[in-house]
């Protein structure tokens, strides 16, 4: 297949656009980088761009010495782990039982479902309600209310519908149960999509700090996206820089954020692009076939 | 009649226990929240509760209606969203059509896994590192003053009128390339022959792109758009949280931050379910219209 003039003028142009895209993204985050290793009081000057002008470990350092940013961190990881798990069990099994046409019950909870996504109570309602049921200050306000998702379960419905019946049908002549269906033969098969809805629903717990802002006082269960919040709105930074008195001044409220913000993505960052295969290939399951 | 109900429950009974804590579970937070909405109607007092509160009927409804504050919030809510909708939008299918267009695999790869990489990023950071770059020692002054563009820092986030350009510029920022996926997986569908017919018949690139990618994407982009606009009341509250300051508020606050300071940071609980509850049925009718017009015009719709 030749190419014709247009072709390849629009193709470089087309290149020249996607290098500049990229730069957008990547390189304001190649700032913060830099800057979280840039001494404080020299950041200040202005003039960083994309490598420390005064390289240094001690922002890192000082949060790391901070105890209280290994127990947030101990929060999310365990919200995270326990979510997705409970998300997965639970929305999971809601899926695998209503992919199955006969259930009895079947078109009131698909019906009810429907409803939930266009009608909710909002935010005030639903928090007298999680409220009441003494789900403040509570590590369980992270996981109970989002165990299920009705738009994950027609995700994952609408996948274990396309798997087909047959394999079901030998495993249960040979005296499976049910359970033993769902988990040695669905799962299995359903990984790719089970996969996405793992990663989505362990960003949004990795992500959140509006539960921890609404229902959570207690310092010991914030996450370590609340910490952060805290740490870069007014009351967090001059308790920070307080601290920051005593320790060092190679480092400003500034630059400790900086340090934290990276420190906090990390995780994120290092996984997604292993996963990216799965969630590609997920959202079409759920996207386009609909 | 009855016992074969039974019958037919009792032989799906373990189908039936996994359903059941799903049902549960939407009961207790999607559906008793609903019933809670009766509290826009009340004067509601949290030692009374739900039961013992005084009704006053739509008095809420009547106090916001006639506040100048809510005309504001509203006005700011759908400036951000008509801004976020006319630029964000139409870039994403061009940045997913773009994309498509990339021959080399390797780099077509790279962009996209560059592209989704600050979805990842939560509110909280992306608050964090604007209010950094957009400092007055942040990297867009230190350009701004290098290059001579001005004398003096700027300082964007103090400044009301620059607040609806920055909550859109970095909104799109962190999720123009994630929403391409759904484009990208659209095209990817398309049949090849079509591109070879066109090819023969001497079509040349963008009337390719213009007579075959984009109305074979058109079901796609028809109900993105639907479901934007009936998520134009909300706008994200998490990036409003983040970036909102005492200078900006003017032009910062939204219907969904409204209801938050209000119910939660003031108590005032009634009033804020009232406007939540306003927001809520203008969202739906919205989607309604907004669906009654594209069926109208090109029939497609969710419906």
């Amino acid at each position: 297949m030749g190419l014709d003039r247009g072709e390849k003028i629009f193709n470089v142009f087309n290149v020249i656009f996607m290098l500049f895209f990229i730069a957008i993204i990547v390189l304001p985050l190649i700032n913060i980088i830099a800057l979280s290793f840039n001494d404080g009081y020299d950041a200040m000057k202005g003039g960083i761009y994309l490598f420390p002008r005064e390289f240094t470990l001690v922002n890192y350092e000082t949060i790391l010495k901070d105890t209280t940013i290994y127990r947030a961190f101990g929060v999310t990881i365990a919200k995270t782990v326990i979510g997705v798990i409970g998300h997965l069990v639970i929305t999971g099994a809601a899926a695998y039982a209503l992919s199955k046409s006969y259930l009895l019950g079947r078109k009131i909870f698909i019906r009810m479902g429907v409803i939930t996504m266009f009608f909710n109570g909002g935010m005030i309602p639903s928090f007298l309600v999680a409220k009441s049921l003494g789900l403040t200050n509570s590590f369980w306000v992270y996981i109970i209310p989002v165990l299920f998702s009705f738009y994950d379960m027609i995700i994952l419905m609408n996948f274990f519908r396309s798997l087909p019946d047959s394999i079901e049908e030998s495993a249960k002549i040979d005296g499976a149960s049910v359970l033993q269906v769902f988990f040695k033969i669905i799962v299995p098969l359903s990984f790719p999509v089970l996969a996405t809805i793992a990663l989505f629903h362990g960003v949004y717990q990795w992500n959140d700090f509006f539960v921890a802002k609404l229902y959570v006082t207690d310092k010991s269960l914030y996450p370590i996206q609340y910490y952060l919040y805290q740490l870069l709105t007014s009351a967090g930074a001059a308790n920070s820089a307080k601290a920051g008195v005593y320790i060092s001044k190679a480092f400003t409220t500034q630059s400790l954020q900086q340090a934290t913000m990276i420190v906090t993505t990390l995780p994120i960052m290092l996984i997604y692009p292993f996963l990216q295969k799965y969630f590609i290939s997920g959202m079409l399951v759920g996207g386009v076939k609909e | 009649m009855k016992s074969k109900f039974k019958q037919q429950f009792l032989s799906q009974w373990e189908l039936q226990v996994l359903v059941w804590p799903s049902i549960i579970l939407m009961i207790v937070f999607s559906f008793v929240p609903m019933l809670g909405l009766i509290i826009a109607f009340q004067d509601y007092s949290p030692l009374s509760g739900f039961t013992g509160s005084e009704f006053v009927g739509l008095d809420n409804f009547k106090a916001f209606l006639g506040d100048k504050d809510f005309y504001n919030v509203l006005t700011n809510t759908l400036g951000i969203s008509l801004m976020k909708l006319l630029i964000g939008f139409p870039l994403e299918i061009v940045l997913a059509i773009l994309i498509n267009e990339l021959r080399l695999v390797f780099f077509k790869k790279f962009t996209q896994t560059i592209s989704y990489l600050p979805h990842f990023l939560s509110w909280v950071i992306l608050g964090g590192m604007i209010t950094s770059w957009l400092g007055s020692s942040g990297l867009v002054n230190s350009f701004l003053l290098s290059t001579h563009l001005i004398t003096e820092p700027i300082s964007f986030l103090s400044n009301a009128n620059a607040y609806w350009w920055i909550a859109t510029l970095s909104d799109i920022w962190k999720e123009v390339g994630w929403g391409t996926i759904l484009y990208l997986a659209a095209i990817t569908g398309i049949d090849p022959s079509l591109y070879e017919a066109a090819k023969v018949d001497g079509a040349k690139i963008l009337k390719r792109i213009w007579y075959i990618t984009i109305p074979s994407i058109k079901n796609i982009i028809v109900l993105m758009f639907l479901l934007r606009v009936g998520s134009i009341l909300g706008a994200n509250l998490d990036q409003t949280l983040v970036l909102q300051n005492s200078s900006n508020m003017l032009r910062s606050e939204v219907i969904d931050s409204y209801v938050y300071h209000l119910g939660l940071a003031q108590g005032d609980f009634s009033f804020a379910t009232a406007v939540g509850i306003f927001s809520s049925v203008v969202s739906v009718t919205l989607l309604l219209v907004a669906n009654f017009l594209t069926k109208k015009l090109s029939d497609s719709s969710i419906f």
